[in-house]
C-alpha cells in the first residue's frame, strides 16, 4: 500500500509516467457539465476574476509564466504549445488553472486539449506549479488580454 | 562386497567434483523452491522491503539493489568518473575528484556505511572509503549523490574506514599500508624500503562530521608501522570506542603472505576516541603538515567546491595517556565487529582455528588493573586471557567477517570453506552453519552492525562466482546470495550479481528513505551563475577565444537549436538547464567530437559541458535521454567556421 502511495504522488504528467492513473476517471464522454467548461483537476468549483485585477498577483504571474511556461508558450505566436493570447477571452479560469496544474489527465480525458494534442504533438508538462502560481498566472494572462 | 565398497566409496567424489565443476545444479536444487521464490517475489509495481547500498569495489562506484528481490535499481557514481552522466566530466562535477594529488578519475570503493542517529540508521547519508588515494565521500540519500569528499592525509591505503560512531559524530579511517612518516610531522620519507621497522608508521584518523554532513579531519593518531585492516565504532557500554584490526605486527616489508604470517596474535587497537577528542578540544598534540583536499558540492548552484586544507592535528600515545589499548587477537584478524549489545567484540582471524571474542567490560578491567603483558610504541598490550569472553569452536576455514541479528546470534563468513556460520554470542558456540557459492567475503544483514539489527535476512558477498549464472567469458559478476534467516536454519532463497567488487554492503528499510526524496530541483532555488532560467536568458557570448552558450532544454527542444559563429581554436562551454519541473524527466545532452561524455540533465539542473572544435562544419548536438514522443526532434546544430572568419556569432530557435 505505501507502495502504491509512493507512486501516486510523482504527479508526473510526462511520457514516462502516463501510464497509471487513479482508477474510476471518468472517459471524456462521461464528463460533467463541470469538467467540460472548467476542466478536470484540482479546481472543482467556479473561480471568479475581479473587475479590477490585483498588480501583485499579475507581476507574481508574469514572473512564473517566464519561468516555467515560457519554454514553450508565447502569447501571440505558435511555438511549441498554442498561441495563449485571448486565452481567459475563451476559456474559464478554472479551465486554465486545472490544464496547467493536472496536464496529464486533462490531455487524456478532455475533448479539447486531447484535440490540442493532434495540432501541436508535444504532450504538455507538468511544471509543478501549486494552485496559487496558477492562479497569478491567470490573472497574469487575463490582464494581457484585457490591454487589447 | 569389498571391492564394490571401494568403487562407490571412489565414485562419491567423482560425483561431488562434477557437480561443482559442471552446472551446479545439485547446490540449486537445495536452495530454490517455491517457499524460496514466494518470498524473493517482489510484484510489478510494488517496492522492495530494503534499500541495498553495496560497494562497487574497483568500479569505484556504490550500488543500490532492491532486497529480498536482489533488482538493481541505481549506481551512483562516487570515486569514478562515469560517462553515462557526465559525472567527473561536467565542469560543475570535474572538481569531486580533484586530490592532493591532482585529478584522480578511478578510486577503490571498499565498506559503504548508513549513517546513525541513536544508535540506528537514520537514513540521511551513506559513507564509502576509497583505498588506493585515501578518501572518504558522503552521499546523499535525498538525491543518492555524492555530495562530499574528503582526503585523509598521511595515509596509505584508507582500507579500515567508512565506520561511524553511534550518533555519526565521527567517520573512522586507517592506514593499510603503512609508509615511512617522519617522527616530526609525519611527511612521507625518502628512504630505503627495508628500513621498515625504524621508519615506517600508520595513523589512524577520526573525521568529524557536523549537522549538516560536512566532514573535517579533527585529529589523527600515530600508530605502529602495522597494517590496518577494518573497524567498527563500540555501542551502548562500549560507546566512546572504536576497535581496529591490525597485522603485519610483524612490521614485515616484502612477501607479506609469509612474513606477516608468523606471529600467533596481532593486534585489535581499541582507540578511546571520547578521551582523543577531549585531548584535541583541550588542544594536546600538535598541528602538523597534512595537505588534504575537500569537495562539496555548493546547494546553492550544484557546483562542486574545492579547498585545500594544509594542517591536521596529531595525538602520539607517547606523550597522551589512555587514548589506545592493544587488544592482542590471533593470526592476521580481518574484520573487527561489535555485537547489538556494545558488550562483545569479534574478530574474524583470516588464519585462525578459533573466532575470539572480547568483552569489553573485561577489556575495561584489565586497563584499570593495568592488566598488561607488554608495551607497543607507548600502547600498552592488555593479557589475552584477561579480555576474552570466549573462543568459538569450529567457525569454518578462514572466518572473516561478522554481523548480528536481533535475537542475540552472529554470522560469520568462513571464506576458505565457503559457508556462513551462525552462533551464540553469550555461549560462542556454534548453531547453524549454510553453504555459500563461493568463497564469500563480507556479509551483511540489515542493520546488522548497528545496535538495532532486522534479523530477516542476510547477504552474502561471495568472491567467486564460477559457475553460478550463465558465463559471461573470464570476467564475471561477483554473486550475492541472500539468506532467510527469521528461523533456527538458515535458508539460501536467491542468487544475483553484483557490479563491481561489493566488499561491503549495507541495508536500510525504504521508509527511513523514500520519504526525502527529491523528484528535481526547484528552477527558482538554481543559483548557477550560468543558468538560463527561461528562453529569455538564454544566450551565446563570447569572451576572446571563449564561448559560453546559456542553453535550455525542454520537451522537445533546445534553445537555442541553431548557433553559428563558431570557431575552429574556440573553448565553448554548454551550460544547460533543464527547464522541466516533474519527476523523471531528465535530457541529455551530447555533440559530435566532445572529447569528454555528454551530459545527464535532471530537472531544474544547470550542467555545463566543454567542447573544442577541431575542424570547420556544421556539428549536430541532441538530446541523447529519450524524453517524449518528440524525442527524436530534440536536436541542433553548431556551425564552426575556420580560426581566421568572420562569421558573427548568431543563434536561435524556431526562427
Amino acid at each position: 500500500m505505501a507502495g502504491v502511495l509512493f507512486a501516486g504522488c510523482g504527479g508526473g504528467s510526462d511520457s514516462k509516467n502516463t501510464s497509471k492513473d487513479s482508477s474510476g476517471q471518468k472517459e471524456s464522454s462521461e464528463l460533467t457539465d463541470f469538467q467540460m467548461e472548467h476542466g478536470i483537476g484540482p479546481v472543482t468549483e467556479h473561480v471568479e476574476l475581479d473587475d479590477t485585477l490585483n498588480e501583485k498577483l499579475i507581476t507574481k504571474g508574469e514572473k512564473i509564466f517566464e519561468l516555467k511556461c515560457s519554454a514553450c508558450h508565447k502569447l501571440n505566436s505558435r511555438y511549441v504549445g498554442p498561441p495563449l493570447g485571448g486565452i481567459t477571452n475563451t476559456r474559464t479560469p478554472a479551465y486554465l488553472m486545472n490544464m496547467m496544474l493536472n496536464p496529464s489527465e486533462m490531455i487524456q480525458k478532455h475533448p479539447i486539449p486531447k484535440a490540442l494534442l493532434g495540432e501541436y504533438a508535444t504532450v504538455m508538462t507538468d511544471q509543478n506549479l501549486s494552485r496559487e502560481d496558477a492562479r497569478a498566472i491567470v490573472e497574469y494572462l487575463a490582464s494581457e488580454d484585457r490591454k487589447e | 562386497m569389498k571391492t564394490n565398497k571401494m568403487t562407490f566409496r571412489s565414485i562419491l567424489p567423482a560425483l561431488v567434483v562434477f557437480g561443482l565443476l559442471s552446472y551446479g545444479c545439485t547446490q540449486k536444487q537445495l536452495g530454490s523452491s517455491d517457499d524460496a521464490a514466494a518470498k524473493v517475489y517482489v510484484a510489478p509495481g510494488e517496492y522492495d522491503e530494503f534499500y541495498g547500498f553495496f560497494s562497487g569495489g574497483y568500479n569505484g562506484q556504490l550500488s543500490v539493489y532492491g532486497l529480498p528481490s536482489g533488482r538493481h535499481l541505481y549506481t551512483i557514481p562516487v570515486f569514478s568518473q562515469s560517462a553515462s552522466s557526465g559525472y567527473g566530466y561536467s565542469e560543475e562535477t570535474k572538481a569531486m575528484l580533484n586530490t592532493s594529488h591532482g585529478f584522480v578519475p578511478w578510486g577503490d570503493a571498499h565498506h559503504p556505511e548508513l549513517s546513525q542517529t541513536n544508535g540506528e540508521t537514520d537514513g540521511r547519508w551513506v559513507f564509502i572509503n576509497e583505498n588506493n588515494t585515501p578518501r572518504i565521500a558522503r552521499i546523499g540519500l535525498n538525491d543518492f549523490k555524492t555530495q562530499e569528499i574528503i582526503e585523509i592525509p598521511n595515509s596509505a591505503g584508507n582500507h579500515a574506514s567508512s565506520f561511524v560512531t553511534p550518533n555519526t559524530e565521527y567517520v573512522s579511517a586507517a592506514t593499510r599500508f603503512s609508509v615511512p612518516m617522519d617522527d616530526e610531522d609525519l611527511q612521507n620519507m625518502d628512504v630505503s624500503i627495508d628500513s621498515y621497522k625504524e621508519n615506517f608508521k600508520g595513523t589512524i584518523s577520526f573525521i568529524k562530521v557536523s549537522d549538516e554532513g560536512k566532514m573535517s579531519i579533527d585529529f589523527q593518531i600515530m600508530m605502529p608501522g602495522f597494517d590496518y585492516d577494518l573497524s567498527h565504532a563500540g555501542k551502548g557500554p562500549s560507546n566512546g570506542w572504536s576497535f581496529f584490526t591490525s597485522y603485519n605486527s610483524e612490521e614485515a616489508n616484502t612477501l607479506l603472505e609469509i612474513n606477516a604470517s608468523k606471529n600467533d596474535k596481532d593486534f585489535i587497537a581499541a582507540v578511546n576516541w571520547e578521551k582523543a577528542a577531549q585531548y584535541a578540544k583541550e588542544g594536546k598534540g600538535r598541528m602538523i603538515p597534512g595537505e588534504h583536499v575537500r569537495n562539496y558540492v555548493d546547494h546553492s548552484t550544484g557546483e562542486v567546491k574545492s579547498e585545500t586544507l594544509k594542517e591536521v592535528r596529531v595525538l602520539d600515545p607517547r606523550e597522551l595517556e589512555g587514548i589506545v589499548y592493544f587488544l592482542p587477537t590471533p593470526k592476521s584478524p580481518h574484520g573487527v565487529d561489535v555485537d547489538p549489545t556494545g558488550q562483545y567484540i569479534a574478530a574474524g582471524g583470516k588464519l585462525s582455528t578459533v573466532i575470539p571474542v572480547h568483552s569489553f567490560s573485561k577489556m575495561q578491567q584489565a586497563i584499570e588493573n593495568e592488566d598488561y603483558e607488554g608495551e607497543v610504541m607507548g600502547i600498552p598490550v592488555l593479557k589475552y586471557d584477561s579480555i576474552l569472553h570466549g573462543e568459538v569452536e569450529n567457525p569454518g576455514l578462514g572466518p572473516l567477517h561478522t554481523e548480528f541479528d536481533d535475537k542475540g546470534y552472529a554470522y560469520t563468513t568462513a571464506f576458505i570453506s565457503s559457508e556462513i556460520v551462525k552462533w551464540d554470542i553469550e555461549k560462542t558456540e556454534v548453531v547453524d552453519r549454510i553453504d555459500v557459492y563461493y568463497s564469500p567475503g563480507h556479509l551483511m544483514i540489515p542493520g546488522g552492525d548497528s545496535q538495532n539489527p532486522d534479523g530477516k535476512y542476510l547477504v552474502a558477498l561471495n568472491k567467486i562466482t564460477k559457475d553460478r549464472y550463465l558465463p559471461t567469458g573470464p570476467e564475471m559478476f561477483h554473486s550475492a546470495q541472500l539468506i532467510d534467516i527469521s528461523g533456527d536454519k538458515m535458508k539460501l532463497l536467491l542468487d544475483f550479481p553484483t557490479e563491481g567488487e561489493p566488499h561491503y554492503a549495507q541495508a536500510i528499510t525504504r521508509e527511513k528513505v523514500i520519504e526525502n526524496q527529491t523528484r528535481f530541483y526547484k528552477l527558482e532555488e538554481n543559483n548557477h551563475p550560468y543558468a538560463a532560467k527561461s528562453e529569455k536568458q538564454a544566450k551565446v557570448v563570447r569572451d576572446g577565444n571563449t564561448v559560453h552558450v546559456y542553453m535550455t532544454a525542454i520537451r522537445s527542444h533546445f534553445f537555442p537549436d541553431n548557433i553559428e559563429g563558431i570557431k575552429v581554436g574556440d573553448e565553448v562551454y554548454f551550460h544547460v538547464t533543464n527547464l522541466e519541473q516533474a519527476w523523471d524527466v531528465p535530457h541529455g545532452f551530447a555533440i559530435k567530437g566532445a572529447n569528454n561524455a555528454e551530459l545527464l540533465i535532471m530537472p531544474g539542473e544547470t550542467l555545463t559541458l566543454k567542447w573544442e572544435p577541431k575542424k570547420p562544419g556544421v556539428l549536430p548536438f541532441y538530446c541523447t535521454d529519450f524524453c517524449s514522443a518528440l524525442h527524436q526532434e530534440m536536436q541542433g546544430y553548431v556551425r564552426v567556421s575556420p580560426e581566421d572568419s568572420d562569421v558573427e556569432i548568431t543563434y536561435g530557435t524556431g526562427q
